[in-house]
Formats: structure tokens, C-alpha cells, sequence
């Protein structure tokens, strides 16, 4: 209803004290923005390489939010909720990969075969991830089906404590740490500039399976079927599309997603403890609101962006302004991005579907 | 009441559906022959698509049961009474907006493995819609009202039924395109569908319908052939009058 009148004043360009204020803001953030690009940029602190090198950071991690923020935006297209506890689906891979790594480490399979052990990990993490969403669902959120939007919401938020608690007291409090892969380590040298092997990995997987993902939303039956659900549900269900089979599937292919970025995680950032789910879950929710959540081109955008924001951000904007350990402040530079972004654009990046649907 | 003595293909023996506390249907019997157009009349909330749901699983009926070709599909989950050949052409159409026109009719043919029949039904598809041939690859969002019409029917005959439910065909079209829809139910028929559709447009329905049912608050009060509708006096005064 909301959006139903600013779009009634758009339409009658009348400009009252709140859209006067947005404007404002806007034209501050703009000009904060462009002041502090501009000193920063100028005064010469980083050279172009620590630039690229930031900037291919950034990319490498934003496609790991991307793969987890492709779980909520799946499961918010389908029914319209978010699930909190995606970040712990996401944990539990790159936990349960760990203890797989491990013992092929201790076997020293880890570095006689690492093609293959590196297969085998990402096969775990796929399968342990996949097992936690689809598990999930059937515990704790059909039942829930049909009651109010806030319901599973909540529950989704205690289900992320429960696993959460449930990692922590089988495994332990303690970090974990990934077995370092030898033949990633180092640097390649692409088109003139270099690149650590992990983040090449990390970028080059995301964005296969982001492809696959693709295609098979687009192209097979059963990402038809998909997407008719997400459309409309009673349609979907008159024309003998089984609902609750299809709905397994998003949670389903939205844990496989996060199973791959607990992978990716533990290749690039090594370490794991049960609460490694929180600040990436967080982030990549972020990120698909960012994107525009419910469109799945917009969970990758979002996730890329939001990467390269709080990498290059604090050098590129808040040096600039003269913020003192700027280098520690990536996350306020993430989520102010994305107020910025929804001050601009309400729906999000790719978002445009929103609120015609609501209306 | 029957024309002739065969079996039904699609009976419901004294169906009733509740929604909650609510009783919808009440002991409605309908019993449907083969090659027949059969239709259901009745004003607003009289029960209609829930006749119609019903039939088709979604909703399940709190007693009696409904029966396809002398099988009893009440109970079974709406994926299998699809797939046993019952499919639908929902009110206002309801296509997936944001699929091609394509990818609706892919929807229509979800359940089946006969690829080679689901390609000449695609072609029965477009030879009764040529215009569905044309914007194949349109977004189905994109379609006009008459358009969108087609691609619904197509979709639903894409499952191959041999019943097929449309409910309301008339709802929200120009009378011109109301004619036409009504021209096309009775091609479907004539190449061997039974149809069984839903309407408020009495006066439409009965002109191309073999026999009538009228239900008023969810129970039937009245059916007969059409011509003996379309005649009889209560009929006059309770729904044709107030058309036209």
C-alpha cells in the first residue's frame, strides 16, 4: 500500500517533506562519495596493482556471498519468506568439509591427489548442505506452511540458533582450520596482472555454478516448474505441478549453492567455527536485497557488488574522508552501501517485479 | 436424467467440501458422458470453481467422491488426477506472466513423457490458435486479453485430457472474443474432448452446452438438457433474464 502511493505521487510529482528528505540524503551521499573518491584516488596511497589486487578480492569474495544469497533469494521467490538460518547451511558445509579435508590431509591424499580430494570436498560439503536445507524445510517450515508470513520467519531465526548450538556442542566452540592446498598457493599471472590461485578458483567456481544454476532454472522442467511456483502457487499446483516436491527442490538447490560457498570459504579463508555462518549469512542476505531479492541475476550482482564495496570501499571513499583505521571498518561500508542503494533504488538493483506483485 | 447408458467419464456422487467450518458443496451430483459439453451454472459464490477444485484434488471433498471414467480420483493428490486426464482452464486465465508464451504451454504439458505426442499436440495447439504460433516467444504478460485466452486453453490442452474444466472462459472478455472462445469450446469438443465449463453467462453456456446444471449455494436445484433449460420458466426469471 505503501508503494501503491509514492508511486500516486511520483505520478503527480508533487514533492512532499519525505521525498524532499530522500533527496537530500542522496545528494550528501553523492557528494561524500565523490569527495572522498576523489581524495583518495588523487592522493596516491595505493598503487594501481594494491588497487586490482582489492579489487579481485572483492570479486572473489562477493561471489561467495553470491552463491549464499542465491539460497534466500530461491527460497523468498517460492514462499515469500526469508530464511535466517541459510547462513548455517552454509556453515555446516564448511564444517562438515572440514572434517572430510582433514582426514584425506591426515592420509596424505590431500596432497598426492588434490584434484580429487578437492572433488571429494566439495562433493561433502554439497551433500551435508544440501541435507541441512532440505531437512530444515521439512522440520521446521512446512509445517508452517499457510500460517502467517512472520511465523516461519521467526522459526527461521531459531533454527539458526539451533544449529548454530547443535554444531557447537558436537564439534566444539573451537576454530577449525582447513588443510592449505599446495597447488593453490601462489599466484597466476592473467593478462598482465596477478592473481592468488585461491581467489581465480573461488571466482572461476562461483561463476560455473552460477551458470549451471542458470540453465537450470531456465532450461530444464523442473526450473520451469520452478519458476511457475514462484509465480503463482494455486496455478502451479491446478496444472499438476507438485508444490511440495518443487519447494524441496529450491531448498534443495539453494543449500547445494551454499554447500559450494562453504567449500569456497574453506579454501579461501581456511578457518571455521559454528558461528562462521553469521556475519556471511548476514552479508549475503544483504546482498540479495541489494540485488533485488527474489531475482536470481540479482542475488550474483549483489552478492559481486556488495564484495567489491567493502573491499574497495574503505580505501577508495572512507581514506579519502580521512576515517581513522578505515581498514577495519568493511562492514560498516558493506551495509551502509546498502542503505544507499535502497535510498536510490527501493527494489534493488535488478529488483523491478516487487511491488507490482504486492499490489 | 442421463443421455445415454454409458459410463460416466467424470461423475461426483453427493460430493460435499467444507472450507474450514464452512460447508461449500452440498451432496452435489454431477455425472458427465463421454463427447458431451456439459455446463454449471450459477451466480457468485454459488460453488462453482470450488465444483471445479474439487474435481480436481485440490480441495478434497469432506464426503461423497468423484469418479473418472468409473475410478474413484477423490483422495488422489491433484499431480495424478492431471496425469489420469483431467486438466483445467482456470478463471481470468491466471497464465504465468513472466514465461514465454512457450514455456506455459510446457507447463500444460508438465506431466507427460510422450514426446512425440506432446509435438503433435503442440501442433493441434497452434493450428486451432495460429495467433499462439506467432508470439511463441513472447513474455505471456505481454498478451491481450483474447491472446492470453488462447495461450490458456493451449496450455491446458497441452496435458491432453479428455476432460477438460474451464472455468468462466467468458469472465473479462469482449463479447466478440466471448463468441469466439465459445466457437473454440465447441472445435475441442467435436475433436473428441469432453467438456465440463463453469459459467455465469447462462444464456452463452446453454447455446453451445448438450445439458445444464444449476447450483445456487452450493447444492444443484436444477438440471436438465439445455434447449428444457432454456425454456423452463424458473430458469427465465432466476438467470437468463438478468442477461442481456
Amino acid at each position: 500500500m505503501a508503494q501503491a502511493t509514492t508511486t500516486a505521487r511520483r505520478r503527480t510529482r508533487r514533492l512532499n517533506p519525505i521525498d524532499a528528505f530522500l533527496w537530500l540524503i542522496r545528494i550528501v551521499a553523492v557528494v561524500v562519495i565523490l569527495v572522498g573518491l576523489t581524495n583518495s584516488l588523487t592522493s596516491g596511497r595505493l598503487s594501481a596493482q594494491q588497487w586490482r589486487d582489492l579489487m579481485v578480492f572483492g570479486v572473489s569474495q562477493g561471489s561467495v556471498y553470491a552463491l549464499i544469497a542465491l539460497g534466500y533469494t530461491l527460497v523468498y521467490g517460492v514462499l515469500k519468506f526469508i530464511n535466517f538460518a541459510h547462513g548455517e547451511v552454509f556453515m555446516s558445509s564448511t564444517m562438515i568439509g572440514f572434517f572430510a579435508a582433514d582426514a584425506l590431509a591426515r592420509s596424505g591424499m590431500w596432497n598426492d591427489q588434490p584434484i580429487v580430494s578437492l572433488f571429494i570436498v566439495l562433493i561433502v560439503c554439497m551433500l551435508t548442505s544440501t541435507l541441512v536445507a532440505i531437512t530444515l524445510e521439512r522440520v521446521a517450515y512446512r509445517p508452517l506452511r499457510g500460517s502467517p508470513r512472520l511465523v516461519p520467519l521467526i522459526t527461521s531465526i531459531g533454527a539458526s540458533f539451533f544449529l548454530q548450538y547443535t554444531f557447537a556442542g558436537l564439534f566444539g566452540v573451537g576454530t577449525r582450520s582447513w588443510p592449505q592446498v599446495e597447488i593453490l598457493q601462489g599466484s597466476w599471472q592473467f593478462l598482465g596482472f596477478r592473481i592468488v590461485r585461491t581467489q581465480a578458483v573461488v571466482i572461476l567456481a562461483a561463476l560455473a555454478m552460477m551458470a549451471l544454476l542458470y540453465v537450470f532454472v531456465e532450461r530444464t522442467r523442473t526450473g520451469r516448474a520452478m519458476r511457475a511456483v514462484a509465480e503463482d502457487q494455486e496455478t502451479a499446483a491446478l496444472m499438476g505441478i507438485d508444490v511440495n516436491r518443487t519447494i524441496v527442490v529450491v531448498f534443495g538447490v539453494g543449500g547445494a549453492m551454499a554447500g559450494v560457498a562453504g567449500f569456497l570459504w574453506g579454501l579461501a579463508f581456511q578457518t571455521v567455527f559454528f558461528f562462521t555462518g553469521f556475519l556471511p549469512g548476514i552479508k549475503a542476505f544483504t546482498a540479495a536485497v541489494l540485488g533485488g531479492i527474489g531475482n536470481i541475476a540479482g542475488a550474483m550482482v549483489g552478492g559481486i557488488s556488495l564484495g567489491i564495496f567493502e573491499q574497495v570501499g574503505p580505501s577508495a571513499v572512507l581514506a579519502g574522508l580521512g576515517v581513522e583505521g578505515f581498514n577495519q571498518l568493511k562492514d560498516v561500508v558493506a551495509f551502509t552501501a546498502l542503505v544507499l542503494v535502497l535510498i536510490f533504488r527501493p527494489s534493488g538493483i535488478l529488483g523491478e517485479r516487487l511491488s507490482e506483485e504486492r499490489a | 436424467m442421463s443421455t445415454t447408458d454409458a459410463t460416466p467419464v467424470l461423475e461426483l456422487r453427493s460430493v460435499s467440501t467444507h472450507y474450514g467450518p464452512i460447508q461449500v458443496l452440498r451432496d452435489v451430483d454431477v455425472a458427465i458422458y463421454p463427447g458431451e459439453i456439459v455446463c454449471l451454472l450459477g451466480g457468485n459464490a454459488s460453488g462453482k470453481t470450488t465444483t471445479l477444485k474439487t474435481i480436481l484434488g485440490y480441495v478434497k471433498p469432506s464426503s461423497g467422491s468423484v469418479h473418472l471414467e468409473g475410478q474413484r480420483i477423490s483422495g488422489l493428490p491433484t499431480t495424478e488426477v492431471v496425469e489420469r486426464g483431467i486438466s483445467m482452464v482456470p478463471e481470468n486465465r491466471r497464465l504465468f506472466k513472466r514465461m514465454t508464451v512457450r514455456e506455459n504451454l510446457e507447463i500444460g504439458a508438465y506431466l507427460r513423457s510422450d514426446r512425440d505426442a506432446v509435438e503433435d499436440d503442440y501442433e493441434r495447439v497452434f493450428e486451432l490458435f495460429p495467433r499462439v504460433k506467432e508470439r511463441l516467444h513472447q513474455r505471456a504478460g505481454t498478451l491481450s486479453g483474447g491472446e492470453q485466452q488462447m495461450v490458456a486453453v493451449g496450455r491446458a490442452l497441452m496435458a491432453r485430457p479428455s476432460v477438460l474444466l474451464m472455468d468462466e472462459p467468458s469472465m473479462g472478455l469482449a463479447p466478440v472474443l466471448v463468441q469466439q472462445n465459445f466457437d473454440i469450446i465447441q472445435q475441442i469438443n467435436q475433436a473428441g474432448t469432453t467438456v465440463f465449463v463453469v459459467e455465469q453467462n447462462a444464456n452463452m453456456a446453454l447455446s453451445i452446452a448438450d445439458r445444464g446444471y444449476v447450483l445456487q449455494t452450493g447444492r444443484i436445484v436444477l438440471s436438465d438438457h439445455s434447449d428444457a433449460l432454456l425454456s423452463n420458466p424458473e430458469m427465465q426469471r432466476a438467470y437468463l433474464g438478468q442477461i442481456d
